[in-house]
């Protein structure tokens, strides 16, 4: 990473943590741990608590529509580490594997109701433009999503345009599939804190 | 308040108003994307609209400038929670009145 702190800066308990984690899922720690585990009190700690709220507490949307948005804001942000992390988290949630790059790259993929077509596109100009107006979301609302839909897929929207930007300033490497696949698993059994 | 909006205002608490090495001022600064001086300037409006474009040398430069490691971190953390939430904050307002479904067209600041 470009900052030298988020590599080797961390307290010895949590190099520690590192090295049982690389022990144990024989993959490299993945940067965005490294990450939110660096002076957790400052970012990480309150960071996980929104995505975990976000991506895991109560919601109309899935866990696997909700990581879907995710992967489609990062591959709307061109970012390799996140498109990739949450491909692979939303295949295991949807329990459709490899589905979900397909649906990436083609949202009138059948797999994909409408009000879910509906909100990603809402969420990928959101996402490019910065900018959404009451056209867009009555969009989303004619298709039948409902407004605390709505919220939700904008807070995830929040979280991973926060998360995609540190990915891309912090020069996240981009690791073998098979160390997303380990993060995955965690991420759906232990969910982000 | 919901649960997600609790957490995401106690996030902006943190950042912008607790403990860092950075100074208060330069990370509201730079949650704004307003205010500051080159280069940091450069590289936080970088992180705002066009992250994939940081290279080695913004980093490099803003170290140059006299800026410690721990302080570009907490910056750039800053602009990213910054743009996300002025994304997140324009959003339109949905409120349910008298079962019909009000969208309000936010201020575009």
């Amino acid at each position: 990473m470009r900052l030298q702190i988020l590599d080797n800066g961390h307290s010895f308990g949590t190099k520690t943590l590192f090295a049982l984690i690389r022990t144990v899922s024989r993959q490299p720690v993945l940067d965005v741990i490294k990450l939110v585990k660096y002076r957790p009190e400052f970012y990480g700690t309150p960071m996980s608590d929104v995505t975990q709220e976000v991506m895991r507490g109560p919601s109309p949307w899935s866990i696997g529509d909700r990581e879907l948005m995710a992967a489609f804001i990062a591959k709307t942000n061109k970012c390799e580490f996140c498109t990739n992390a949450h491909s692979v988290v939303a295949d295991l949630a949807l329990g459709r594997e490899k589905q979900v790059s397909a649906i990436l790259c083609d949202l009138d993929n059948p797999a994909v109701g409408e009000p879910l077509r509906a909100t990603l596109l809402m969420l990928g100009k959101l996402t490019r433009e910065s900018a959404v107006d009451g056209h867009d979301m009555r969009a989303v609302l004619e298709a039948g999503a409902s407004p605390q839909q709505i919220d939700d897929a904008l807070a995830v929207c929040f979280c991973f345009n926060v998360i995609g930007r540190l990915a891309d300033s912090f020069g996240f490497s981009v690791p073998p599939a098979k160390a997303f696949e380990a993060g995955a698993k965690y991420l759906l059994s232990r969910g982000y804190r | 308040m919901s649960n997600i909006e609790r957490a995401r205002q106690a996030l902006l608490r943190r950042v912008l108003e607790g403990d860092g090495k950075a100074s208060l001022a330069d990370r509201r600064a730079a949650f704004n994307n307003s205010a500051l001086a080159e280069p940091v300037r450069r590289l936080v409006n970088k992180v705002a609209g066009n992250p994939r474009g940081i290279a080695e040398e913004d980093i490099k430069r803003a170290r140059q400038s006299g800026l410690t490691e721990d302080q570009i971190f907490e910056i750039v953390v800053c602009a990213a929670i910054g743009q996300a939430s002025r994304q997140y904050d324009q959003r339109k307002r949905l409120s349910k009145k008298r079962g019909r479904i009000e969208i309000e067209t936010p201020d575009p600041r």
